[in-house]
């Protein structure tokens, strides 16, 4: 594509953002005094920040860039990861989940895996989410720099330094506040920076519904019913009928339940959002109010994709073609604030578009600086230091985190395939993970080698899932069938994907009850209060009005969620 | 917490729309061609002003209660 040229406003306005960013950071280094400080905010951040932080922090790059992308290449059924994935997963770890991560006093997912199970379980879900952390802040790095590259002209090293000497700085001043309050600043400027895009886009196209009478054309000349592009549930009673190449089975137990699920209600990336917060009312509310904007972001993330496949087959080549002739859908959102925004709001467009992979990498550093302290660190490399010492450690790790992302991210510029190969391992480790959960929070009988071999059952079932399956059209390797032979084949990677999740949590599942079964149980019921839910008092929402109580609010945001099936069916 | 994040929200956004707002009335009409005529520098910098100043406004009231004068208004 055709280079951006920016004018000193867009200059000035980067520039006020870095000022901004890094002032927080400057003036939230003061009330850093403990490691609890540094790690989980003193437990002290009103529900409100930590809502907008526990979405931000997932707004990442895979966010802005790739659900455009999914929105071009797949059309309106990509809003199936909101409304059937992300928001009911955030209702149910608001409501059933988070009074056992904040009434555990856990200071980390692992942690609590160590009080509910065991060492060894802990052990294993520190060290695969601490490398984990790692790729993904590089992997947000490389993708960042490489846009730039792309879109402005700019050197790969300088965007990765630059990117990564700013989220350094601010995370090593003031801890996890300050990623806090950054990610919240970025949560607003994203919206900001992105509305006018849209707007300006949807009136171009003629609104909605010029825009569905633009897919239209898409969609057949691709050879689906008219409407394929543009609604979310009509076109899923077989796989071959919508481009996704998914069946409503997949999509609601794969992607509903198993992946989202597995995503919002275990990941220490967005969970510590909520254990930052000032009250167990507080952490409760924090994913249900987080669902409320996130319901909307389909606008925001997924139409712009719409927009610019609509205008791409419309008025001819506005995306620029790969290699193989197909539309590149990842360079949807910048081709648009090219095409649209003028010197001013493309500043700010930019802007927006760094602080979303920003925002990204630092949720990754400031899990990855905990788990790797708390859990990692403490427990068995130096256990029993005074807290000064960990809140030292801490900054180390942050420094560490940083130069392990960079480290990362020029690994992917050479290997391509290893970043592959790992993503698709950390699928399989993923994957098992919410059955261990599950069965830990709700089942007081799961025992601590039932969860660990579980879990290792459950990431072996997803591997050989995936070595004895391909996607339509690929050959044996890194996509699948690396176990010689092949079983079936599915119409499409994503449809692939969400089976893989769906026979690991099976697996999972069901090895956990049986090893249980079989195994004794290693804690008492008196040791499992605050952990597990039928041996913790309950009844805290009695002294709240009906309206004031989390599941109220969950009710409301599940209603308004259906609603939006339903108006986009 | 000790920083009321709307502070500095409450200012970046202010200066933010200012900056555009100002540049959206000293330039020309040639930029504006890609988004459909309209001067989009100048509609969304006011946006972005008043919603910096909703919140500065928020935080002065904030600070006003603290001090036990719910009327002061900036």
């Amino acid at each position: 594509m055709q280079q951006i040229r920016l004018g000193a406003i867009d200059y000035a306005i980067l520039i006020v953002y870095f000022a901004f960013v890094l002032g927080i950071g400057w003036t939230l280094r003061r009330y850093v005094r403990s490691s609890a400080d540094f790690f989980l905010s003193g437990r002290s951040i009103p529900t409100w920040i930590a809502g907008l932080a526990f979405l931000s922090a997932n707004l990442g790059a895979q966010e802005v860039i790739g659900m455009a992308a999914s929105g071009a290449k797949y059309g309106m059924m990509t809003s199936h990861f909101y409304w059937v994935g992300a928001i009911p997963a955030m209702v149910f770890v608001g409501i059933f989940m988070m009074p056992f991560y904040y009434g555990s006093r856990a200071r980390s997912v692992p942690e609590y895996l160590r009080l509910r199970f065991d060492e060894k379980t802990r052990g294993l879900n520190a060290i695969t989410f601490a490398v984990m952390t790692v790729f993904s802040s590089g992997i947000s790095m490389y993708a960042l720099a490489k846009l730039l590259e792309l879109v402005l002209g700019w050197s790969f090293h300088t965007s990765v330094v630059l990117s990564a000497v700013i989220v350094l700085v601010y995370i090593f001043l003031g801890g996890l506040t300050s990623a806090i309050y950054n990610e919240v600043l970025q949560f607003f400027l994203i919206v900001l920076g992105f509305l006018p895009l849209v707007l300006l886009g949807l009136k171009d196209v003629g609104g909605w519904a010029g825009l569905t009478a633009k897919l239209e054309t898409v969609a057949t000349s691709a050879g689906y019913s008219a409407g394929a592009w543009s609604d979310s549930w009509r076109h899923l009673g077989s796989a071959s009928a919508n481009p996704m190449g998914v069946e409503w089975f997949g999509m609601v137990m794969g992607l509903g339940f198993v992946l989202s699920f597995g995503y919002w209600c275990t990941d220490f990336l967005v969970i510590q959002r909520a254990m930052a917060a000032e009250s167990m009312l507080a952490a409760r509310r924090t994913p249900l109010l987080a669902a409320i904007p996130k319901m909307l972001f389909p606008a925001l993330v997924i139409v712009p994709g719409m927009i610019a496949i609509a205008l791409h087959s419309s008025r001819g080549g506005l995306l620029p073609l790969g290699s193989d002739g197909t539309p590149n859908y990842n360079l949807a959102v910048p081709v648009l604030l090219a095409h649209y925004l003028p010197s001013g709001l493309l500043g700010l467009g930019l802007t927006a578009l760094m602080a979303s992979f920003m925002s990204g990498m630092a949720g990754n550093v400031t899990a990855f600086n905990t788990v790797w302290t708390y859990d990692i660190y403490q427990s068995y490399i130096r256990p029993g230091q005074t807290d000064r010492h960990y809140l030292r450690m801490g900054h180390a790790a942050t420094v560490l985190g940083i130069v392990l992302s960079v480290a990362a991210a020029y690994a992917t510029t050479r290997f391509n395939n290893i970043m592959d190969m790992l993503q698709l391992v950390f699928a399989f480790v993923n994957a098992p993970l919410f059955a261990t959960f599950l069965l830990g929070m709700f089942w007081r009988r799961a025992t601590g080698h039932g969860a660990f071999f579980g879990l290792l059952i459950g990431t072996a079932a997803a591997a050989t899932h995936h070595g004895l399956v391909l996607p339509h059209g690929a050959t044996p390797g890194l996509k699948g069938g690396f176990l010689g032979t092949v079983l079936h084949t599915y119409p499409s990677e994503m449809a692939q994907n969400f089976w893989t999740a769906i026979f690991a949590w099976s697996a999972c599942f069901t090895a956990t009850i049986l090893i249980s079964l079989l195994t004794r149980r290693n804690k008492s019921d008196d040791e499992l209060r605050g952990l597990v839910y039928a041996v913790t008092p309950r009844g805290t929402d009695r002294e709240l009005a009906w309206y004031q109580r989390p599941a109220t609010l969950g009710g409301v945001v599940l209603g308004l969620t259906l609603l939006l099936n339903v108006i986009f069916w | 917490m000790n920083l009321d994040l709307r502070l500095p929200m409450g200012l970046m956004f202010a200066i933010f729309g200012a900056m555009l707002t100002l540049y959206g009335l000293g330039s020309g009409d040639a930029i504006y061609a890609r988004s459909l005529g309209i001067n989009v520098n100048l509609w969304w910098g006011l946006v972005l002003l008043a919603f910096g100043l909703v919140m500065l406004a928020l935080v002065s009231r904030a600070r006003a209660k603290r001090r036990g004068r719910p009327d002061a208004v900036p």
